[in-house]
């Protein structure tokens, strides 16, 4: 993948990410009536598909979005070598998005 | 004689200006000299001064003293500037000038520094004129009032000082990066008409090191002498990855 694909992927991931941060973070301050319960969670997402696809969404783009931060980062300020810099990323992207769909799986 | 009693009062009466001059190869360091402040100095005036009246193997490089060929940049007071339009009045500071070579290049010998680096970058972003045409061919016929050709010419009067280039700190810590000037020169070859590898050129503005690594932090942008904007450009270069090449 060339550098101008990646610096694509992540403006699009971005363009995702702005909307559903916003959403995310307006649900947790207006959501939260009897204190912050995993029961109250569970009760509002348990069988909820357009929460589900909504994180599904949400942990795809940051999959995308974060490793690519992560490498320009470690690029511009570490020595390490470009290839290990791509080898992390992937491995991060992969943590990313399995833990990710894993805990969209455990509360729809 | 009175006339020489009222110059030498005259003389007494000079307010001189501080400058320090950072001298030698390699490794150096800062060294004082007086000069005598005046009305109207440049600071390239000042350096001049210095070199003819008190210090001859001082090495710097100017040309055309007027703004246009951008040989005579340098760091003044910790600001790349063009040293033949700087005036002392407007930079001194408390009466002090502190004139170093420009940030992000090999020193070479007091004031000047190896410029081949910022040359090469370039070639290493594309951004070198192929014609469509031969000289055998007629002029090519560009509108002025076109979308891309207001666009190229908006960048287009870039005189090669590296004051953008010594501005940057993005190039500063990534020796890849090519760099503002480098960006803003392909930006105007995007926008070329009659430039034959348009293609070619965003290819390589795009490889490691290209408009990618910009930061936006727009230091090429305020202290650009001519007032060009490298960061307008390099966002147009980030742009076409969603609107493709520019139109005609």
């Amino acid at each position: 993948m060339k550098e101008r694909h990646l610096f694509l992927l992540q403006r699009l991931s971005a363009i995702f990410l702005a909307p559903l941060v916003v959403l995310h973070l307006v649900v947790i301050m207006i959501a939260v009536r009897n204190g912050l319960s995993a029961e109250e969670i569970l009760n509002r997402t348990q069988g909820n598909y357009f929460w589900g696809g909504f994180y599904v969404l949400f942990v795809v783009s940051v999959s995308i979005h974060a490793p690519i931060g992560i490498r320009n980062v470690l690029r511009e300020w570490t020595a390490i070598p470009k290839t290990q810099v791509n080898q992390i990323c992937i491995f991060l992207a992969v943590i990313f998005l399995m833990s990710g769909l894993r805990a969209v799986a455990a509360v729809i | 004689m009175p006339t020489n009693n009222s110059n030498s009062e005259q003389t007494a009466k000079q307010e001189m200006l501080e400058v320090r001059v950072w001298r030698g190869q390699g490794q150096g360091q800062l060294k004082p000299y007086q000069v005598p402040l005046r009305k109207n100095q440049t600071v390239l005036d000042v350096i001049t001064e210095i070199q003819r009246l008190q210090a001859p193997d001082l090495s710097y490089r100017f040309s055309c003293r007027v703004g246009v060929c951008g040989s005579c940049a340098m760091t003044v007071n910790g600001k790349p500037r063009w040293t033949c339009r700087t005036h002392v009045s407007k930079v001194a500071d408390e009466g002090v000038l502190t004139i170093e070579p420009l940030r992000n290049l090999p020193k070479i010998k007091d004031l000047v520094c190896d410029l081949a680096p910022f040359i090469d970058t370039w070639q290493k972003a594309g951004a070198v004129f192929k014609p469509t045409g031969t000289r055998y061919d007629a002029p090519a016929k560009v509108d002025p009032d076109s979308a891309c050709r207001r666009a190229a010419d908006a960048s287009l009067q870039c005189i090669n000082c590296a004051v953008c280039y010594s501005a940057c700190d993005v190039v500063n810590w990534n020796k890849d990066y090519v760099g503002p000037a480098a960006l803003n020169r392909a930006w105007t070859l995007l926008n070329d008409v009659r430039h034959d590898e348009r293609a070619a050129t965003l290819d390589k503005v795009f490889e490691d090191g290209g408009c990618g690594s910009c930061h936006s932090h727009g230091n090429c942008t305020r202290h650009c002498p001519i007032e060009l904007s490298p960061s307008a450009s390099i966002a147009g270069l980030k742009r076409t990855l969603f609107t493709g090449l520019p139109g005609k």
